[in-house]
């Protein structure tokens, strides 16, 4: 132990391929199989990575700390033995036009942008592939033997996809989207779980407002493939149908005969909630999220600070003032703040000068978050490109070869800034109409997650100065509004130039630095 | 509301705040009239959180640990335990006939004392500040629990209530042995006496006892715990506060386990007297890692989870260890922006204005380019919240980062936080216990320089370097 201490890329995300150039310590040698066993050098901020144990390939998954994640300590034949970090598989329970498939969504998306790869199984659209043209409500008849022999065979085909997706595909939950409303049903997913080693949280949503339904319906079936060719009563009728072949065999998960599953019901569209059985943090951050999240209609508004010194002298981060463009930007965004004639909006800022600045020009209360200030570029904080690639050219390349997980010396990265974001994002599901006043990186990550857009686009995602974006959730996703104030102002955008490798040259390197004075 | 361009004080005048290091417009006349607001505002009118349960049902553990986690994420909150108006208006307790429902006289006082508490936690929000106030009584009437909120509606407070519901025998007899025995009423009583005392004393409330009702309380705002944490049912979370309360609730658990803290071994920059930086063991650093293992197997500890920062200095001792660890870059030490590196004299010398602010208030003061220890709270948040839901744990990490999870856990004020000693080489053992926490602390023999620097006696911005040294600790 001791010296021989080096500062090496990251090799030890299990949830995606190696990153390079996140800063971590490693024991002097990778190939020491000892190390890679009882060597803890994960980041652990990442949900994915929690105990997670590094094998060298060809081993069995052995681990000294291993243990059931069962709450059940029964000794079934036939059972993996799960470790700590088992995958976890949801199972959303309830009638049509409950919301299940928005909760998958839209949790998928929260999970994937916290770094837990997740994915969404539909089995909906398992049944849409298989029987080409839908018909009618019959289909969903209970007495029609054949629809269920379809039905049973696409939950099946959803399940095994599931597990392909858990043990061989990096997966770390699965949300099995369907009505899940029969106790039997569920019954057949936790033996498939506990036959795979997979933790199962069960998300129920319960709600009889016939407004809310109706709602639904509108949104979310009358698009449906479903209802290409029905008018908009005909959709509904049949949906209305639909929805009755369901209610007699619907069996809610109960306080007494379902004590022993881990599950949230989420009741009238979050008025109430029945918490049964979290196991473990990501159970939990999962109730905490789902808790949060509402469905009144609102706007979120994003934007950048206006243009600053900085910004047109090429130079990143620093702390610098308004230029005149920039003034004339805020000035701008209180006229257009006025004319959107927002109800209640909130304003939020971070905690350097130039975003403050912008808020000041509205002329309304603002909070400041320091979790919003722009990403720290650590040693290359107020340098031009041309000198970071002068002065440090090996890390110039590193970061263009990952630039989501590159970490600047003495810096952060764009998953450092996911992590610091998470309460922001917490907070913003929580509130209603807000204006968010920040930083290039920072809006980048913040659009990610609204807009579902994967670790390697986040970072080149276009945020321009003096350029407004307005997100409104709608249907299953986010309506986006790009509005320019046009007030000139430089581009900041530097797309990820051909050549990332650590021997290209200086030209290569910046052939896509953005002018500047 | 109307929204004013106020084009007099335009984007040109900021000025950043000397000791926050918050930016704000330069209108030196109306700071009160600030439009920006440091910290995002969790909270706007003032909350009753209202325990509601039988004797023996965890109220006040919850009620003083909620009440320690908001003080500690800058919330100010307080707990307002009627059983202790009760204690101090009667001053010695007799027995259960005390609490018997056709006991007029002691009903009396009883209602007095809740009226007295509620009087209190009025006082608290108008002239104290408060935030939070946390009405710890039983509250297990639906009467009572319309009194207090009327008394909240009427002054515009918001109201929670929080019911424990459990029973489990087990769990009852073992809450009354861990923090009954102890109280005040059954101080000079034999064991087995006071148990059957207790037990009819929760008979008394038995009888009257009407939990919330998910039927005719749905306009309520409630969370109810059954069974120790089992299953919750909340009900209509109105704001942040709630929903933080909510969420700690949800992770909190009482299985026995124990927090060991301790800090890295010593390092190069510690013995040359630098703060900050990410430098190496020294060689007795790397001793205090080989202690550090041996003491940790010697405590023989079922399934501990390890945690380090990302820094170089609390993973070499991990590593030490043998077990597998987790590094959080949550818990890398304070952000010394630019005194990074420095020595206190060179700070003094190139800083002396900032190295008498830090003085002056160190709980909120805020490096140029750097942290505060108000920043490091909340950096450190999600590591209290995982904390919570973990068992044993050993936290390998760094003074100022030790201090905020230390005061978290011991309930030291904001004041005393950043001055708590946490000296290298040793490590705490913190058990709770009861209402609190035990702990103990270690010290592995292995010799490591004091990094502790106490307040010096003259924080004035004009005072001479000697005075401003005073307190160095020694260094190469």
């Amino acid at each position: 132990m001791g010296g021989g201490r080096r500062q090496v890329p990251c090799h030890l995300h299990l949830c995606s391929s190696p990153p390079l150039g996140v800063k971590l310590f490693l024991p002097p040698s990778l190939s020491d199989t000892r190390a890679l066993t009882h060597v803890g050098g994960v980041c652990c901020e990442h949900l994915c990575c929690w105990n997670h144990v590094h094998t060298p390939p060809g081993s069995i998954r052995q681990a000294p700390t291993m243990r059931g994640c069962s709450s059940r300590t029964k000794q079934n034949q036939g059972k993996a033995v799960c470790m700590t970090n088992c995958p976890t598989l949801i199972v959303t329970v309830g009638l049509p036009a409950r919301g299940k498939t928005y909760i998958s969504k839209k949790l998928t998306r929260y999970l994937n942008w916290i770094g837990v790869p997740t994915r969404e199984f539909n089995v909906g659209q398992y049944r849409r592939d298989f029987v080409k043209i839908y018909k009618s409500f019959e289909f969903f008849r209970p007495d029609n033997e054949e629809g269920l022999k379809i039905r049973q065979q696409c939950a099946s085909a959803a399940l095994n996809d599931v597990r392909q997706y858990l043990t061989e595909d990096g997966g770390q939950v699965a949300v099995f989207d369907a009505t899940n409303t029969t106790r039997e049903r569920r019954e057949t997913i936790v033996q498939f779980a506990e036959q795979n080693g997979f933790k199962v949280f069960f998300v129920e949503s319960v709600c009889e407002d016939p407004d809310v339904i109706q709602e639904n319906i509108v949104q979310v079936k009358l698009c449906s493939p479903d209802y290409t060719n029905c008018n908009t009563d005909e959709a509904v009728e049949d949906f209305m149908q639909r929805i009755k072949c369901y209610e007699n065999s619907y069996e809610t998960l109960d306080e007494v005969l379902d004590r022993d599953l881990s599950y949230i019901k989420i009741i009238d569209v979050g008025q109430r909630y029945l918490v049964n059985r979290v196991l473990d943090h990501i159970q939990s951050r999962i109730v905490y999220y789902l808790m949060n999240i509402h469905i009144t209609p609102r706007s979120i508004y994003l934007c950048r600070h206006g243009e600053s010194e900085l910004n047109v002298k090429g130079r990143i981060g620093g702390d610098s003032g308004l230029t005149a463009r920039g003034k004339q930007f805020a000035k701008k965004l209180g006229q257009f703040i006025q004319t959107q004639s927002i109800v209640d909006l909130k304003v939020w800022t971070s905690q350097m000068k130039r975003t403050i600045q912008t808020a000041e020009a509205l002329g309304v209360p603002y909070e400041q978050w320091k979790a919003l200030n722009e990403i720290d570029a650590g040693v290359c904080e107020e340098m031009m490109y041309e000198e970071i690639q002068e002065g440090y050219p090996l890390e110039f390349a590193l970061r263009d070869q990952d630039k989501y997980r590159y970490r600047y010396p003495k810096g952060e990265s764009y998953e450092d800034l996911v992590q610091r974001l998470e309460p922001v994002i917490m907070e913003l599901e929580r509130q209603e109409n807000v204006l968010v006043i920040c930083h290039q990186a920072v809006m980048r990550c913040l659009l990610a997650y609204f807009l579902d857009k994967t670790a390697e686009e986040l970072p080149y995602l276009k945020c321009p100065l003096h350029t407004v974006l307005k997100l409104t959730p709608v249907a299953y996703g986010c309506k986006v509004e790009s509005i320019s104030l046009n007030v000139d102002a430089v581009n900041t955008h530097r797309e990820k130039p051909e050549n990332v490798d650590v021997t290209r040259m200086s030209e290569e390197a910046l052939i896509t630095v953005p002018a500047h004075h | 509301m109307a929204l004013t361009l106020n084009s007099s004080s335009g984007p040109n005048g900021l000025t950043q705040t000397p000791l926050l290091k918050i930016w704000v417009p330069w209108m030196g006349f109306n700071l009160n009239r600030r439009r920006g607001s440091s910290v995002p505002q969790f909270c706007n009118s003032p909350t009753v959180i209202v325990m509601v349960g039988l004797p023996a049902r965890g109220k006040t553990y919850i009620s003083k640990k909620m009440t320690r986690y908001l003080n500690w994420i800058g919330v100010p909150t307080k707990v307002f335990n009627v059983g202790q108006y009760r204690r101090e208006a009667v001053k010695t307790y007799k027995n259960f006939e005390f609490f018997k429902p056709d006991n007029e006289e002691a009903m009396r006082i009883r209602k007095a004392c809740a009226s007295a508490a509620l009087k209190d936690v009025a006082l608290y929000f108008s002239k104290e500040n408060g935030q939070v106030a946390v009405f710890d009584a039983t509250n297990t009437t639906r009467e009572r629990r319309a009194v207090i909120n009327s008394f909240a509606k009427e002054r515009g407070y918001k109201v929670f209530f929080v019911e424990s519901i459990c029973d489990d025998p087990e769990i009852i007899a073992e809450n009354i042995k861990q923090v009954k025995f102890g109280s005040p009423d059954y101080i000079d009583r034999d064991i087995d006496e006071a148990m059957e005392d207790f037990n009819k004393r929760i008979d008394c409330y038995k009888t009257s006892y009407m939990p919330i009702d998910d039927e005719k309380d749905r306009k309520l705002s409630y969370i109810k715990i059954f069974d120790v944490g089992s299953r919750y049912l909340v009900n209509r979370v109105r704001d942040h506060i709630q929903s933080r309360i909510v969420y700690y609730l949800m992770n909190i658990h009482v299985t026995p386990r124990s927090i060991y803290l301790s800090r890295h071994g010593e390092s190069e920059l510690n013995l040359l007297g630098r703060i900050g930086g990410d430098s190496s063991l020294s060689p007795r650093g790397q001793k205090y890692a080989s202690a550090l293992a041996s003491f940790i197997r010697g405590q023989r500890i079922k399934d501990l989870k390890a945690w380090t920062s990302h820094m170089k200095r609390t993973i070499q001792t991990a590593e030490a260890l043998g077990v597998q660890y987790e590094q959080w870059k949550a818990l890398n030490e304070i952000d010394a922006g630019v005194c990074e590196e420095l020595t206190y004299e060179e700070i003094q010398e190139n800083f002396p204005e900032e190295f008498a602010l830090r003085d002056q208030d160190k709980y909120r003061y805020r490096y140029p380019k750097g942290e505060s220890y108000e920043d490091l709270v909340h950096r450190l948040e999600p590591v209290i919240m995982e904390l919570e839901r973990q068992e044993n744990v050993l936290v390998i990490c760094h003074q100022a980062v030790m201090r905020c999870l230390l005061a978290y856990f011991l309930d030291k004020p904001a004041s005393e936080l950043p001055y708590l000693r946490c000296p290298l080489h040793t490590v705490l053992k913190l058990t709770p216990v009861a209402y609190g926490c035990k702990v103990e602390s270690f010290y592995l023999n292995i010799e490591a320089v004091n990094t502790h620097r106490e307040r010096p006696k003259n924080v004035n911005t004009n005072r001479n370097p000697d005075e401003a040294l005073q307190t160095v600790p020694d260094h190469v």
